[in-house]
């Protein structure tokens, strides 16, 4: 968004230096190509002083406002893109930091609008504006270069603005859309997204140029004093609500995977998008109180039709948000039971698999029923995996993984041997299975998944192919991997949001440790299994002893410590398969998870990558540009006008993107965290208890067993 | 220099064993070893009214070395043939400890202090004070042993030289190291003996009793033996498993100390958790150990002197029919007959002396093995329900406060 309006002021330099001073071309030029690298530092927040002072100098300091603004607009993005509760924790802040970065985005294009207009002034009149698009006029002018280009710059930079900013245009000038909004519409329609926008934009735009006309013109000091000035501040505030307005409704479509939302909708939990909707309207409550009252104040006639909805829509927010934020606070007390029983071995032979039965028990409308079954095997659940991951995982969702595949353990099962490996195998895989199927449903947006209940309920499901370690799509699968971890390394991301700067390094952190920690109880498993073993031969050791011993009641004891010994040596059996089942698969569990939060933490950055790709490809076609448009070419200029503004949608939609995978991501990592330290708690209070049995299981024994040794004469 | 002293409940605990018979006359015990390098120096404290020592009281330091001089002076006397001599104690083993230290030590750098110094800590406490403590015990068994011997009919060891100045010397005893001549000789006097026990295993037994008894001792020996080492692998996994502990509270340790969401407080806690289990479960291991083990162990070797009290018997026995045999020839020869009936009678009295102090030494020893078994399984089962006991505690206290958080 920031760097949209580079182009702008790059033309207004380019303007100022044509009309007033021929001399200074060569030097205007050069910085154009250019653009002095600004320093962070620069203050963003100048911005309402800074307007005039900046306007008054040329347009250098415009571009220097508009290219450290990724950083400014960031910080309080980030704040508002928390999740709703903290929205609702401080909205003060919020309502602070919002509003600036509103402000922050939209001054610099109303201001680059009218210095546009300014110099199209010698240009009489709209409808050549209007009919300049692309084909029309490759005059050699370079004023009516100029025009075009802020044009397609300012339109191209909300591709926001959609239906919503089309309506409020239309409603807006009536006058002109009548004659006008006809082909406007028929060019948005035979035009690409992007396109669209611009010709909306462009339309709106004459408009403000009409209002502007009358005013004092010419010098660029008036163009920025008009800016300041309540009639100019009128078409920023009525771009704040439609943009506004525009994005919650851009947000909310967006990431809806096609098949689900209708449904979701309809169920009685709230939905991924209904979040995401729902996050739309905080933020737009927070800012309507201020646009309202800017309404009033200097747009008093234009609190228009679109306006009221937002308005309505914004009172509503707050309460249908606080009733869903209760909603996910009780999520995990919700009706939804699932568990894995019975596996049974299906088919004989390399072909033959583990199905598992799926129990589901549930009071929750969106099921068909309050208890059903079904029979899964394991390659569903990877499969489950995958589409969730295909759908879900570029938004930033964290997509609970399913135990790993094994070969040895599963080719054990298949041969058939009785023997306890196999069974513990799938005793192990039974319970793990069971804990993804339970983190996938506890999970509010996936648990809305078409997927996810079609796994839960549908009788028969398609046999997932690609699951399969050794197939073809495994191997591709497993060279994407590869491509993805080479890419992984090249991105160096300066990370300039510190919470998750800090994030990123506690998960690495931790999942170092954990796994330290899971060695550690491996190794306790180990060393208890290897004890009961011991405890057994010993036992029979003892009995042996026992037998040989010629004082009777000597050789009662032994017999009866031998018998203790065997039943401590069933207790330490116990508590070793409590260790794993209870603590180290725990652990095991989390290590996964944490990948899978690291994967989160991927998709983050390759969406930023994409942002940061886009925005240099759009920075070389304005050099490229400036480069036609200094040698005069201008048969080519309108191809790179058009890629410019093509490229300057995509950086506008990628930078969404970001910022919303960002907020995902937290709020995923946040969710992640709190249910983490709970179901850590929940399972180590579980370990301790199997513990505090075995002990009291230790003592009831050796309680028995001291009246034998006693009895010894 | 390490100083192992132990809490002085436990100390009583083994003082008492050595007054067990009641005789007050002399009551050695040993209250403290002292780790100096490579030694360890065991304090011989004993009280006495008899009159062939010189002051009522002695305190003196003697090494393993000096133990087992002791030892084996003791059975080279032919006096004490027909006694169960009690065994020397194993020469305890600071090396497996003394490397983990050592291990220990080049793993430093990696470790934080307080790890250190806990890692350290834990290696005394498990290794080397239980096997000062091991030692004692087993030198206070010996010694009531032979003190044992002082209250039977025989004076022997009252009167024994080496005994007296075993306890009485206040300077060191300096004994001699055996060198190799004399390590190979008495490795070659184990393999003379062995083939021998098998030469005159055809020897047919005239006392029921004895058979009796070598039958028993050989099936229980091996017996024990089995039990002993099946005892040593359980007691090493339990202490292994209460190691895992202890690096699971490590671990789970780090983790906290790197993380600042609410899952620290419950890492922190488990952690404190399974450092309490680690102790408790530390004590258990090693009291058992302490009881069940080091009794198996020691009557091991018991059984192996009482075996070598019938050896030395059926020894004599042999010896006995050989003169027999030699007394016949010299009659059927008619030349040195005096000297063969001399002989003869020599041998049948050295044999007659043996069965007669073997048959009670035999059945005292049967007596003495089963009162230690009683005791030990008794302060074994107490100790493991006090153990476990405690560890309930704990875990009802932790799930507690696991819960209200």
């Amino acid at each position: 968004m920031s760097l949209c309006h580079f182009y702008p002021s790059l033309v207004i330099k380019f303007f100022r230096v044509c009309v007033c001073v021929c001399v200074e071309l060569k030097m205007a030029a050069s910085s154009e190509r250019s653009p002095p690298p600004f320093p962070d530092s620069e203050e963003p927040e100048l911005l309402e002083d800074s307007d005039e002072g900046a306007d008054a100098f040329t347009g250098t300091s415009i571009s220097e406002m508009d290219s450290p603004s990724p950083d400014s607009t960031r910080p309080p993005k980030d704040i508002f893109n928390e999740p709703p509760e903290d929205i609702f924790s401080d909205p003060l802040s919020n309502i602070n930091s919002e509003p600036q970065k509103k402000v922050d985005a939209k001054i610099p294009s109303p201001s680059s609008d009218e210095a546009v207009d300014l110099f199209s002034d010698p240009l009489d009149d709209d409808s050549e504006v209007m009919s300049s698009p692309e084909v029309q006029n490759p005059m050699p002018d370079l004023l009516n270069e100029p025009v075009e280009a802020p044009k397609s710059d300012v339109l191209g930079e909300p591709p926001v603005h959609r239906d919503a900013a089309r309506q409020q245009d239309v409603f807006e000038d009536p006058p002109k859309s009548s004659s006008k909004s006809s082909s406007v519409k028929k060019a948005a329609s035979s035009e690409m997204f992007g396109d669209d926008d611009d010709d909306e934009d462009l339309f709106k735009e004459p408009p403000k140029v009409v209002t502007k006309k009358p005013q004092p013109s010419g010098p660029p000091v008036d163009v920025f004093t008009e800016v300041k000035s309540d009639v100019k501040v009128k078409p920023q505030v009525k771009d704040d609500p439609t943009d506004l307005f525009a994005e919650e409704a851009l947000t909310a479509p967006a990431p809806k995977p096609s098949a689900g939302s209708s449904s979701s909708r309809t169920n009685g939990v709230h939905s991924e998008e209904q979040d995401l909707f729902s996050e739309a309207t905080v933020e737009l409550s927070l800012d309507s109180p201020r646009n309202d009252r800017k309404n009033k104040d200097a747009v008093k006639p234009s609190v228009s039709a679109p306006a009221a909805p937002v308005a309505s829509s914004s009172s509503k927010a707050p309460s249908k948000t606080l009733k869903e934020l209760e909603e996910e606070e009780s999520e995990d007390k919700f009706d939804l039971n699932i568990s894995i029983t019975n596996p049974e071995k299906v088919g004989d032979g390399m072909n033959a698999y583990m199905a598992y039965k799926v129990s589901t028990q549930t009071s929750l409308t969106m099921f068909r029923s309050k208890t059903f079954t079904v029979r899964r095997r394991f390659s569903d659940f990877l499969g489950l995996f995958e589409k969730l991951s295909e759908k879900h995982s570029q938004n930033g969702y964290l997509i609970p993984p399913p135990p790993e595949k094994s070969i040895l353990g599963m080719t054990k099962v298949k041969v058939g041997k009785e023997d306890p490996s196999s069974a513990e195998f799938v005793e192990r895989r039974r319970a793990a299975l069971e804990r993804y199927l339970q983190r996938v449903v506890s999970h509010p947006s996936l648990l809305q998944d078409p997927d996810v209940r079609e796994f839960l309920e549908k009788e028969e499901l398609p046999r997932a192919v690609s699951t399969q370690a050794l197939s073809g799509a495994g191997f591709l699968k497993m060279l994407n991997k590869a491509t993805d971890a080479v890419s992984k390394m090249t991105i160096k991301m300066n990370e300039q949001d510190v919470w998750f700067d800090e994030k990123i390094q506690d998960v690495e952190n931790e999942e170092q440790h954990l796994r330290k920690l899971h060695v550690m109880v491996e190794s306790l498993v180990n060393h208890r299994k290897e004890l009961s073993g011991n405890t057994a031969v010993f036992a029979k050791s003892v009995a042996m002893l026992g037998s040989s011993e010629d004082n009777t009641a000597l050789s009662r004891a032994l017999s009866q410590l031998a018998e203790v010994e065997d039943r401590i040596e069933q207790l330490h059996q116990e508590q070793a398969s409590n260790d794993f089942f209870t603590f180290s698969e725990l652990l095991a569990d989390y290590i996964r998870l944490l990948g899978a939060v690291r994967g989160c933490f991927d998709q983050r950055m390759k969406a930023w990558q994409r942002w940061q790709d886009a925005e240099n490809m759009l920075q070389k076609k304005r050099e490229a540009e400036a480069k036609l448009l200094w040698a005069n070419k201008p048969d080519k200029l309108q191809q790179a006008k058009d890629e410019i503004t093509e490229w300057e949608a995509k950086v506008t939609q990628y930078e969404r993107e970001f910022e919303r995978i960002s907020a995902t991501v937290r709020k995923e990592v946040i969710r992640f965290d709190k249910e983490k330290a709970r179901d850590f708690n929940r399972q180590v209070i579980k370990y301790l208890e199997s513990l505090l049995h075995s002990q009291q299981q230790l003592i009831k024994y050796w309680d028995a067993f001291l009246p034998e040794a006693k009895a010894i004469v | 220099m390490t100083s192992i002293s132990e809490d002085s409940d436990k100390e009583k605990v083994h003082s008492v064993s050595v007054d067990l018979n009641n005789d007050s006359s002399l009551v050695i015990d040993i209250p403290d070893a002292l780790c100096e390098r490579d030694k360890v120096k065991f304090t011989v404290h004993t009280k006495t009214t008899l009159s062939s020592f010189q002051k009522p009281e002695y305190s003196v330091q003697r090494q393993h070395e000096d133990f087992i001089w002791l030892h084996d002076t003791i059975v080279e006397t032919e006096e004490y043939a027909g006694l169960i001599i009690p065994p020397a104690p194993p020469k305890p083993d600071f090396e497996g400890p003394r490397e983990k230290m050592h291990k220990l030590g080049e793993g430093e750098s990696s470790m934080t202090k307080e790890e250190y110094a806990k890692m350290k800590q834990e290696l005394e406490q498990q290794h080397i004070f239980p096997l000062g403590r091991v030692h004692r015990e087993q030198l206070t068994s010996r010694m009531k042993s032979a003190a044992d011997q002082q209250t039977s009919s025989h004076p022997m060891f009252r009167k024994d030289r080496n005994f007296q100045i075993f306890l009485e010397y206040d300077q060191d005893l300096t004994v001699r190291r055996k060198n190799a001549k004399e390590m190979f000789g008495g490795f070659f006097k184990n393999m003379v003996k062995s083939a021998d026990e098998v030469l005159i295993s055809g020897v047919k037994e005239v006392d029921e009793f004895f058979e009796q008894e070598k039958n028993f001792l050989l099936d229980y020996s091996s017996k024990i033996k089995d039990a002993t080492a099946k005892a040593e692998k359980m007691t090493r996994s339990h202490k292994n498993v209460a190691d895992d502990y202890n690096h699971i509270s490590g671990a789970l340790n780090n983790t906290a100390a790197d993380n600042n969401t609410a899952f620290k407080k419950h890492l922190e806690k488990c952690a404190e958790v399974f450092e309490k289990l680690r102790k408790v479960e530390d004590r258990m291991a090693s009291d058992q150990e302490l009881k069940l083990t080091e009794l198996l162990r020691y009557y091991t070797r018991d059984i192996q002197a009482a075996k070598d009290l019938l050896y030395r018997r059926a020894r004599a026995l042999a010896d006995y029919e050989n003169s027999n045999k030699a007394l016949d020839k010299a009659r059927l020869k008619g030349k040195d007959v005096a000297q063969a009936e001399e002989n003869q009678k020599q041998c049948l009295q050295k044999f007659d002396k043996l069965s007669e102090s073997g048959k009670k030494e035999l059945t005292s020893f049967k007596a003495r093995r089963v009162v230690a078994f009683r005791k030990n399984l008794i302060e074994m089962t107490e100790l493991e329900i006090k153990h476990a006991k405690n560890s309930v505690s704990l875990l009802q206290g932790s799930i507690e406060i696991l819960k209200s958080n």
